[in-house]
């Protein structure tokens, strides 16, 4: 089976600070990686160069075989014209840690813009993939109310991967446990998701992989069971020790 | 003062004040509307431009400002004919309110945009929106609401400064108060009620925008 997701040597600076030196990752289709690393490790920004929301200056990203974000025209590289990267970008689902849901937009609205816009889909078509959505994530009730709990506007675009940027940082406990129960339903139903977290423990139960990140590198990286039961470097143990499980 | 005797001169004079009133409405119309239309781009270029672009749109932005209204009448009417742009009163006091307001509402549009946080374009872009479409759905509805008390002063800015056309000729609502006044030596009478049907069109674009701000209002 061919990977759904492939990147190679992977470079991103920001002016003068390298984040990225050259990852080098691979997913199948269903997996379920666990980024996991201190802050200033490159991790979120990983993710959103996966997103295009970041341009990168080396390496590439290939998502079901395409290559995204940049062609290449007889050895010289090029960015994609942004109305390509516009649909590359809906390809891959981002859920943000802020959230950033439209606050101008009832729940059911949010929801339904990638639909109707990205997608072109007719109204009640978007409407009822919409309502589905807000059903599964227990948020039917709300769907007519402006977004107080984040609405599945990502996932309801039907995305090759799922992208989770620290998503339960920004949330009360109670809720943290709601979306945690429906990263972990999407993982029973297949969905290959990419998820940044420093929910340790949550990573170890979900994840089919997890990859510790350190200055800009993949330090370490193996099935949870390995990472958080036998960690192999210092700097991994040493991490792991000052998290909490 | 003598009241039977303003009443009845009022009345005689219904047509001028009316005429008056007409065209201070007219003006303060469409100075709004191409003022804002010109605004939008101004606030836009402001916002997304390069920096030339930028730098060149400050400048018409700043010296709009720090110039006083009536000084821009003077010179829309008397420069612009020197250099072979023959505009009647009526159209050189329209260009230079306009000009004023596109100033104002560029400012109002370039300051609404930059409040709304960058996550909002970036969670657009990533459900896959085109920048025209992000514009349209995402940004402009948001800023709508912020532009929208500001604006709304604006346009009575703009009423009152209509006022100032009366100096280059055009007969508003000042000027033919002002010609009544010449006739029948009534000036407190007539003062007073000029002053008070300002009062009254403002009032009234002041109640219209805010009807429209509960409207639209995100609970």
């Amino acid at each position: 089976m061919s990977p759904i997701l492939t990147i190679t040597d992977l470079h991103k600076s920001f002016g003068d600070l390298e984040v990225l030196k050259g990852i080098d990752m691979t997913m199948q289709k269903g997996d379920v990686v666990s980024l996991i690393g201190s802050s200033g490790s490159g991790k979120t920004t990983l993710l959103r160069c996966v997103n295009l929301l970041e341009d990168f200056e080396r390496g590439s990203i290939e998502l079901d075989g395409e290559a995204i974000g940049y062609r290449h025209d007889g050895g010289e590289r090029r960015r994609l014209s942004e109305r390509h990267i516009a649909r590359q970008r809906a390809m891959t689902g981002m859920a943000f840690q802020q959230f950033n849901l439209f606050p101008h937009m009832t729940a059911i609205r949010n929801v339904m813009l990638g639909l109707t816009k990205t997608k072109k889909m007719a109204k009640d078509e978007a409407y009822a993939i919409a309502e589905k959505w807000l059903e599964r994530v227990g948020m039917i009730e709300r769907r007519d109310h402006f977004p107080g709990p984040p609405p599945p506007r990502a996932i309801a675009m039907n995305p090759r991967i799922m992208l989770f940027d620290e998503v339960t940082s920004a949330l009360d406990p109670e809720l943290v446990k709601e979306v945690l129960a429906v990263v972990r339903d999407l993982a029973d139903d297949g969905m290959t998701m990419l998820l940044v977290t420093h929910e340790m423990r949550f990573a170890r139960d979900v994840s089919s992989k997890v990859v510790f990140m350190h200055h800009g590198r993949i330090h370490e990286e193996g099935p949870p069971e390995q990472i958080f039961g036998a960690p192999e470097t210092d700097r991994l143990r040493g991490f792991l020790a000052n998290s909490e499980m | 003062m003598n009241f039977s005797l303003f009443l009845t001169e009022l009345w005689n004079a219904r047509m001028n004040l009316l005429a008056g009133l007409g065209d201070t409405v007219l003006i303060s119309v469409a100075s709004v509307l191409l003022g804002t239309f010109l605004g939008v781009f101004v606030g836009l270029a402001m916002t997304y431009g390069n920096k030339p672009t930028r730098f060149g749109v400050r400048l018409y932005i700043d010296f709009l400002r720090g110039t006083p209204v009536f000084v821009l009448i003077l010179a829309c009417f008397y420069i612009l004919s020197v250099v072979g742009l023959d505009l009647s009163a009526f159209q050189a006091g329209v260009l230079a309110l306009t000009m004023f307001c596109s100033s104002h509402v560029g400012e109002i549009v370039r300051g609404a945009l930059k409040a709304i946080p960058s996550g909002q374009t970036e969670a657009a872009k990533s459900i896959g929106l085109t920048f025209g479409q992000t514009f349209a759905y995402v940004l402009l509805p948001q800023a709508l609401r912020q532009i929208l008390p500001t604006w709304v002063n604006t346009a009575t800015e703009i009423v009152k400064a209509s006022t100032l056309l009366s100096i280059i000729g055009v007969v508003e609502l000042l000027l033919a108060t002002q010609q009544v006044i010449s006739r029948t030596y009534l000036s407190l009478e007539f003062y007073l009620f000029v002053g008070f049907v300002y009062f009254i069109l403002n009032f009234l674009i002041e109640q219209a925008g805010r009807a429209v701000e509960r409207r639209i209002s995100i609970p």
